[in-house]
């Protein structure tokens, strides 16, 4: 079906075209435009031209904190979650009892909400650093790791269940020949496992990198930025330049087209690099 | 096998079974805190309840009262099994269509709703707020829009992504049996997309009833879902109720428990495929 008569398309396509439009497509053009504004409302807007732009970074160091913060935790946390999900699917595919009950289990915190998992673990590591007498809002570096540890938590499981597809779907006749040719495990896991599963890696790097910038349910929760805004990811402080400053909405909007371009370029660095890998191989 | 393996398989396992034991035990700590007085908690959350901190159900019967838990669930339940509902009805057929019908209408719409899946929420947040707001969307039902809206990108990628490797015959078929295009893709495209209607409705499930900004934002105001509800238990600067706050933890987790338990070889699947296809 190549054509298909006008009143047939639009039945397809209206409705969610409709509720892309509302939902995201516009909003994201005035988003642009207030930018440039200042507003309280959309409908008070005075256009200032880049002066949004300008007061985001020199009016104070918050969104410069921020970005440091989110870079460093979004490189710990995907080399973490990445080294520790392939090393839970190498396990769980060796034969050994009871994988599926280990596959369910480590999988399950990947279902509990940023808001649900931050309060567990606040309290988890509270009760921690009790015994030291201090608690998550003494320091940055606590509330860093914090989210580094519940970030793996909760994400290890799902990179897991990629990484096991992965290696499940490497050939079982280069295991044997391997082996018949004196292969040890660690040659093994060398030459055949990690360079067969690299599709596997780029899917989940991918993930998190995304995941770890985007966070902001799990910030909220676990430190909401304490202590003094030192552990506000991006998404925070751009949540927080919006809805806790009076007349600071057209610099929160700036910030988030900052945000954007920010995650437009990983995404784009991401789709390079994995094109030219599969150009290659 | 030989005795060596033998040893070495019984090591992998006695370690898997200590990292579940790690994995579940932030769970076990919060249920078993639930039980204790408000304020045993914050001080000593690994010590077992006893005669002087266990308090049974009073954490609950509060933490209920205060948050409208009951409620909570029915919005959160409500929002979520309309809108995957809403989402995978439309977005197969959004998908269907444009992957069939070749014409640049159809690219710039696929390209537009790809490009929407790497925008970050910050930034139509506000703007989708008042958007909402102006169009009295921000109720139960209407945020299904929103969400069918949001949901699009990534469910329209996964249909499409799925129906190029359909062959069209069949479809060709019918229409030269006498099938329009509503009836072709009602009675022949929609029951072989069965198996991605799980990725699809799996992953908005898992996003939808978690999500807290979006219905915060859009709703929050006069609708509690879970998410909302946990997180209006921190409050402003006073003092929270930490009794309250386990209790809810547990009843926000039991629901996911559930339907984990229940649907759980489709949702690893689903997780699978989706994250191969995105």
């Amino acid at each position: 079906m190549q054509t298909m008569p006008k009143r047939y398309y639009a039945f397809f396509t209206v409705p969610t075209t409709i509720a892309f439009i509302i939902s995201f497509f516009i909003p994201f053009l005035l988003g642009i435009y207030f930018s440039f504004t200042e507003f309280t409302t959309v409908t008070n807007s005075r256009w200032v031209g880049v002066s949004n732009y300008i007061r985001a970074f020199a009016e104070d160091r918050d969104f410069i904190n921020a970005t440091i913060f989110t870079a460093k935790f979004a490189v710990v946390s995907v080399v973490l979650i990445n080294l520790f999900a392939f090393l839970f699917a190498l396990l769980l595919t060796q034969k050994i009892r009871g994988t599926n009950v280990f596959r369910t289990i480590f999988f399950m915190p990947n279902l509990i909400g940023g808001i649900v998992l931050g309060y567990i673990w606040q309290l988890i590591i509270n009760g921690i650093l009790y015994r030291f007498g201090v608690d998550l809002t003494y320091s940055a570096d606590y509330g860093f790791w914090g989210l580094v540890v519940l970030m793996n938590w909760q994400m290890v499981g799902y990179m897991m269940i990629i990484y096991i597809a992965g290696i499940q779907s490497i050939p079982i006749e280069l295991y044997e020949a391997a082996k018949i040719d004196g292969a040890n495990a660690w040659q093994i896991l060398k030459s055949i496992t990690v360079p067969l599963v690299m599709p596997a890696v780029t899917i989940c790097t991918f993930l998190t990198v995304t995941n770890s910038f985007k966070l902001f349910d799990q910030n909220l929760a676990l430190t909401a930025g304490a202590p003094a805004k030192k552990t506000a990811m991006l998404a925070l402080d751009i949540f927080n330049t919006f809805y806790g400053r009076n007349g600071y909405e057209g610099v929160g909007q700036a910030k988030a087209v900052v945000f954007f371009l920010f995650v437009g370029l990983i995404v784009l660095m991401q789709l390079y690099i994995s094109r030219r890998r599969e150009f290659e191989a | 096998m030989n005795i060596k393996s033998k040893l070495q398989d019984n090591g992998i396992f006695v370690f898997l079974f200590i990292l579940a034991v790690l994995y579940i035990f932030p769970i076990l700590v919060i249920l078993m805190n639930s039980f204790k007085g408000r304020f045993f908690i914050s001080d000593t959350p690994f010590a077992l309840p006893d005669a002087q901190t266990f308090v049974a159900l009073k954490n609950y019967v509060s933490g209920v009262a205060k948050t409208g838990f009951f409620p909570a669930f029915g919005y959160s339940l409500f929002i979520t099994v309309f809108s995957v509902a809403a989402i995978v009805l439309f977005t197969s057929m959004m998908a269907w269509c444009i992957t069939r019908v070749k014409s640049k209408i159809s690219s710039l719409l696929y390209y537009l709703l790809v490009f929407s899946m790497i925008v970050p929420f910050q930034m139509v947040m506000f703007t989708m707020s008042k958007m909402a707001n102006i169009l009295r969307l921000d109720n139960p039902i209407g945020i299904i829009v929103i969400y069918l809206g949001f949901g699009a990108g990534l469910s329209v990628f996964i249909f499409s992504g799925f129906i190029k490797t359909v062959p069209r015959e069949i479809e060709e078929a019918a229409t030269i049996d006498g099938c329009n295009p509503i009836q072709t893709f009602f009675l022949i495209v929609f029951p072989m997309l069965q198996p991605v209607f799980i990725t699809v409705a799996i992953l908005n499930t898992m996003w939808i009833w978690n999500d807290y900004l979006l219905p915060y934002l859009v709703i929050g105001s006069n609708y509690r879902t879970i998410p909302i509800a946990v997180q209006y238990l921190q409050g402003g600067y006073g003092s929270k109720d930490m009794g309250a706050m386990m209790a809810m933890l547990v009843l926000a987790i039991i629901p996911i428990v559930i339907f984990y338990l229940t649907c759980q070889k489709y949702i690893i699947k689903g997780v699978a495929a989706g994250a191969v296809k995105g």
